[in-house]
């Protein structure tokens, strides 16, 4: 497996993320159990959506302390490519591998619609020359709020690591943000889940450049070696 | 009958140790008749760990005691045994009905009301009543794939059905999206019938291998006894026989019937049981614990399996301490399961349920006879025959009476309305489309995570709900509907059923899907008032005789009782869901048009009858009137026609007439795509001579479609082959206005998005938090 995507209890768009990447990119990927170690020869990880442990105290608190997180970890600070969607993005939030936090929509209610985006010129993968300056992308969370301290704030701006707006915005996301890079560029996370909208019978496929983008390096480096 | 049965020892608990008066055995919902069988049954008196055990087992929620004879009508198998669709799994036999969808794959679904406990804590209510259908579903060993609901509530205008409708609402939104099973939404309506008696039915349907249907009985001798899931505490003490009692003012005090529910333990007890039964032979048998809890798992499998069965519970997981035995066999604790293993298996089990962090927790075992044997801390606390509680609950025969209003429905003259007048329609119009029945439902789905599990082919909003069977690997999509409209079923119960079944079907129609089977949910008021009776029996008939004429069998639903509250029951309510197959991608059809220079086809003719209609509702407060007929050849043709013609890849776009009629059907058919508009041209009013009746008339077996010019003239033609009428009435354009012209007359020349707008925005303005 090329793509490893983390199952914790309580994931339920694992099956969504293996299926958009192996069956419909073509990549090999699979599923790792949250107590498993992650294997040898992965180049990319996605954390998927869901509610993992409930989504109980804070959305990710728990799963931060899953045992498989410090091989994520050491992963990511060797530059292996990390993609958290929704509940994923959550998760490396808590976990301190993106800034900032999720907390409840400003609404009070789940949203679950077609959602418009605007992208921005994040980096040579990331930007709305290689993927559209519009999107649309399915969301579907009831704690999307994007919040981060002004000096955390100022950074993500400066640094260009916002990747995607709201517009409009569903949730009171601060500065309409929808997805947020580490500044190193090797973790992703968003809200939007791009793997809803990649096959025919989707309301877009819109999440296909965001999935190519995210897993464009795989062709071209070398796999990332885990440290013992 | 069992005559043994010395008087068993002491209960371990003093306080269980009473006498069993008179007293006692009425506050347990049962009759001095039933005692006296109950006696007979046992030939000693009960304890009263073992009268709770009867009265739960024979409460109208499990042992349909008012129903079973009536039930019996429903035709559960296919008559033609070449069709698609073959019953795999009949109604009653298991925990949900399954129907062959083809390439060796099952599809098992049913829906179940939660009315009770949501009346009285909506929230739990409701996200209890997705659990427990789930749980249904997956005890097959199917993996669900979808949900939808059949919601009623009184009036918007009442603040307390404002809190019912949202603590409902995120009630469903909350358990189902924790789960990560799409929901497909459903059908809501709102009546000042349902006022203090809201109706939340819920269905799940889930997909597996033929091989892999999993059976609910303890079959064995000696094989292990397991109870898998979270720990038994007092919540839920009773329910199913809560569920059986007319709702009052002290219902409020019955709150520790409600059960709690928690969808993170469901998910990964859902997870954890489809593993285990992806092991080959590893399970026997397997039934959730629902209503009545451990009770009923265990002499429901003894009963089915032809067993005895053993349990201590002393080895129940309990998270509560001091538990006595009536608590533990009558706990509704939700998200647990009883499930017998193969004999020297356990190990296998406990690993995957290990693997989860779940108990699983080896409680008993089958035995041989057929008894049900309880203990506690070494003593026998209840010891009954199996079958008596399953198979020998009384069946009644309830008097029936034709309630008064009936014949003045069937004599009911459309003359005492007055007439509509061309400069009213548009207000008539905007009256219906901000009716929250008719109104758009997005404030509710956009709660629904409705896309997880990539899925989603047509969104809640059209006719039917559509996913792709993308999860089995194969080419086949879903479709789900569920209707039924209860002001023609109060007007005539008979008739009104039939309405129910052909507008589900038909919307399945219009969305491109064959139907296959029914999962019903019967709710009904109390049915020893004879005229309550009355209308139960004879929506049964009618609905009945629907699925023989259409060939679509019942596999399985619920019946729920005594909905009465305050001045009277609800209307009947005997909510149809069909689950239809569409096999190709190009087929799924919606509702919404996307495209100007499209021809639009009326099919079945002019409206021609207002009663029980919504105008009558939403312009003069009405419930009355002549139901609509139903012609159920005509409905078959009409239905024939649309399936055809959409498989000739004829048909852009297709919605049938239903609530609030030809206009309102129009209408909606423009809130899809921005700027489409339309103009309609009506040849003359029709056979009624009324304005009215046929903008807003609801006579059925009528649908309208787009189609493209080219192929006006072949649709036209296949109609006339099938006797359907079809009447091509004008064309979508890209005016972003509603135009429609009577015998040359202008009747309305309306903005679309305004429509739309007064159409989105009713719901949403109601929910506004002041």
């Amino acid at each position: 497996m090329k793509v490893a995507i983390i199952q914790f209890p309580g994931s339920n768009c694992d099956w969504d993320a293996e299926h958009s990447v192996q069956n419909v990119i073509g990549l090999p990927a699979g599923r790792v159990w949250h107590k498993d170690p992650l294997p040898e020869g992965v180049e990319a990880v996605i954390v998927p959506g869901g509610f993992s442990f409930g989504d109980y105290l804070r959305c990710g608190a728990i799963a931060r302390f899953s045992p498989i997180m410090s091989d994520l970890q050491s992963f990511a600070d060797q530059g292996g490519q990390v993609l958290g969607i929704c509940n994923g993005f959550q998760i490396l939030c808590e976990s301190g591998l993106l800034p900032g936090a999720l907390v409840r929509n400003d609404c009070m209610e789940f949203r679950c619609l077609n959602q418009s985006l605007k992208v921005e010129d994040s980096n040579e993968r990331f930007n709305s020359e290689a993927l559209a300056a519009q999107l649309t992308l399915p969301i579907a969370h009831g704690e999307g709020n994007y919040r981060a301290d002004t000096e955390v704030l100022t950074d993500l701006e400066a640094n260009n690591q916002v990747l995607l707006r709201y517009a409009p915005n569903p949730n009171g996301s601060i500065n309409d943000i929808a997805g947020i890079r580490n500044q190193a560029g090797n973790v992703y996370g968003m809200m939007p889940h791009p793997e809803r909208a990649v096959e025919s019978h989707h309301p877009c496929l819109d999440g296909l450049p965001v999935l190519h983008a995210f897993l464009q390096p795989l062709l071209q480096t070398s796999p990332v070696q885990l440290s013992a | 009958m069992e005559t043994t049965a010395a008087p068993l020892p002491p209960n371990p608990d003093p306080c269980l140790n009473v006498e069993i008066t008179p007293e006692l055995v009425a506050q347990h919902g049962l009759l001095p008749e039933e005692y006296e069988r109950i006696l007979g049954i046992l030939g000693r008196t009960p304890n009263l760990t073992e009268l709770g055990i009867f009265s739960v087992m024979w409460s109208e929620h499990c042992a349909y005691k008012n129903t079973r004879k009536l039930l019996k009508l429903f035709p559960t198998e296919k008559k033609d045994k070449d069709a698609i669709g073959q019953v795999l799994v009949k109604a009653g036999d298991e925990n949900a009905g399954v129907i062959d969808v083809g390439e060796g794959w099952g599809v098992a679904f049913k829906i179940e009301s939660h009315n009770h406990p949501s009346a009285i804590e909506p929230f739990e209510g409701a996200a209890t009543g997705v659990g427990g259908i789930v749980r249904d579903i997956f005890t097959m060993g199917a993996r669900p794939v979808l949900l939808t609901n059949s919601l009623r509530f009184g009036s918007l205008e009442s603040s307390q059905v404002k809190r019912l409708f949202r603590g409902v609402v995120s009630g469903i939104s909350h358990y189902g999206n924790c789960l990560g099973i799409p929901n497909m939404g459903g059908d809501v309506y709102f009546d000042d019938c349902y006022e203090g008696n809201p109706l939340v039915n819920a269905l799940c349907a889930g997909i597996l291998r033929h091989e892999e249907i999993q059976k609910g009985a303890a079959t064995g001798v000696g094989n292990p006894v397991y109870y898998v899931g979270p720990g038994t505490g007092r919540d839920g003490l009773g329910g199913a026989s809560f569920a059986s009692r007319e709702l009052t003012e002290e219902s409020a005090e019955d709150r520790p019937a409600v059960q709690k529910g928690d969808p993170f333990m469901e998910k990964l007890l859902l997870e954890a049981c489809l593993e285990m039964m992806s092991i080959p032979g590893l399970v026997v048998g397997i039934q959730d614990m629902g209503a009545a809890g451990l009770t009923c798992s265990t002499c429901e499998t003894a009963s089915r399996g032809d067993s005895g069965i053993e349990i201590d519970l002393d080895l129940v997981p309990q998270r509560e301490t001091g538990m006595n035995s009536y608590e533990i066999m009558l706990s509704e604790s939700q998200e647990r399961m009883l499930v017998i293993v193969a004999k020297g298996r356990e190990r296998e089990l406990e690993e995957v349920f290990e693997k989860w962090d779940l108990h699983a927790a080896h409680i008993g075992e089958v035995k041989e006879g057929n008894r049900m044997v309880v203990r506690q801390k070494g003593v026998v606390v209840a010891d009954l025959p199996a079958k008596s509680l399953t198979d020998e609950a009384p069946i009644y025969d309830q008097p029936a009476t034709e309630p008064a209003h009936l014949a003045m429905a069937r004599e009911w003259k459309v003359d005492s309305i007055p007439e509509l007048g061309q400069e009213a329609v548009e207000g008539a119009l905007l009256g219906l489309l901000t009716h929250p029945t008719i109104a758009s439902k997005r404030w509710i789905w956009k709660q629904y995570d409705h896309m997880v599990m990539s899925g989603c082919t047509v969104e809640p909003g059209s006719d039917a709900g559509v996913v792709k069977l993308s999860i089995a690997g194969i080419n086949k999509y879903l479709a789900i509907a569920n209707d039924c409209n209860n002001r023609f079923c109060y007007l005539d119960p008979y008739t009104g059923a039939q309405i129910a079944f052909v507008e589900c079907m038909r919307n399945l129609a219009c969305s491109g899907a064959r139907a296959l089977a029914v999962t019903d949910n019967l709710n009904f008021g109390n049915p020893n008032k004879p005229e309550a009776y009355h209308m139960l029996k004879e929506c049964v008939k009618g609905l009945a005789d629907a699925c023989a004429h259409f060939d679509v069998p019942v596999v399985g639903g619920n019946v729920s009782l005594y909905n009465e509250h305050g001045e009277g029951a609800i209307d009947p309510t005997p909510v149809v869901s069909m689950v239809g197959l569409i096999d190709h991608p190009d087929r799924v059809t919606r509702s919404g048009v996307k495209d100007s220079g499209l021809d639009l086809i009326l099919l079945g003719g002019l409206p021609d009858e207002l009663g029980g209609s919504y105008y009558l509702q939403s312009a003069f407060n009405k419930k009355e009137g002549t139901c609509p007929k139903v012609d159920l050849d005509a409905e078959m043709n009409l239905q024939n026609l649309l399936i055809g013609q959409i498989e000739e890849g004829r048909i852009c776009a297709a919605h049938d007439l239903s609530e609030g009629g030809l206009l309102v059907c129009l209408a909606e058919m423009l809130f899809d795509a921005h700027g489409i508009g339309a103009s309609v041209s009506l040849p003359d009013l029709g056979s009624s001579g009324r304005l009215d009746t046929l903008l807003f008339g609801e006579s059925q077996a009528r649908a309208i479609i787009a189609v493209k010019p080219e192929k006006c003239d072949a649709v036209i033609q296949a109609a006339k082959n099938l006797g359907v009428s079809a009447h091509a009435m004008g064309k979508t354009d890209d005016s972003s206005q509603l135009k429609v012209e009577v015998a040359g007359t202008s009747v309305i020349n309306s903005d679309v998005s305004g429509l739309k707008n007064a159409w989105e925005s009713a719901i949403p303005k109601h929910m506004e938090i002041a």
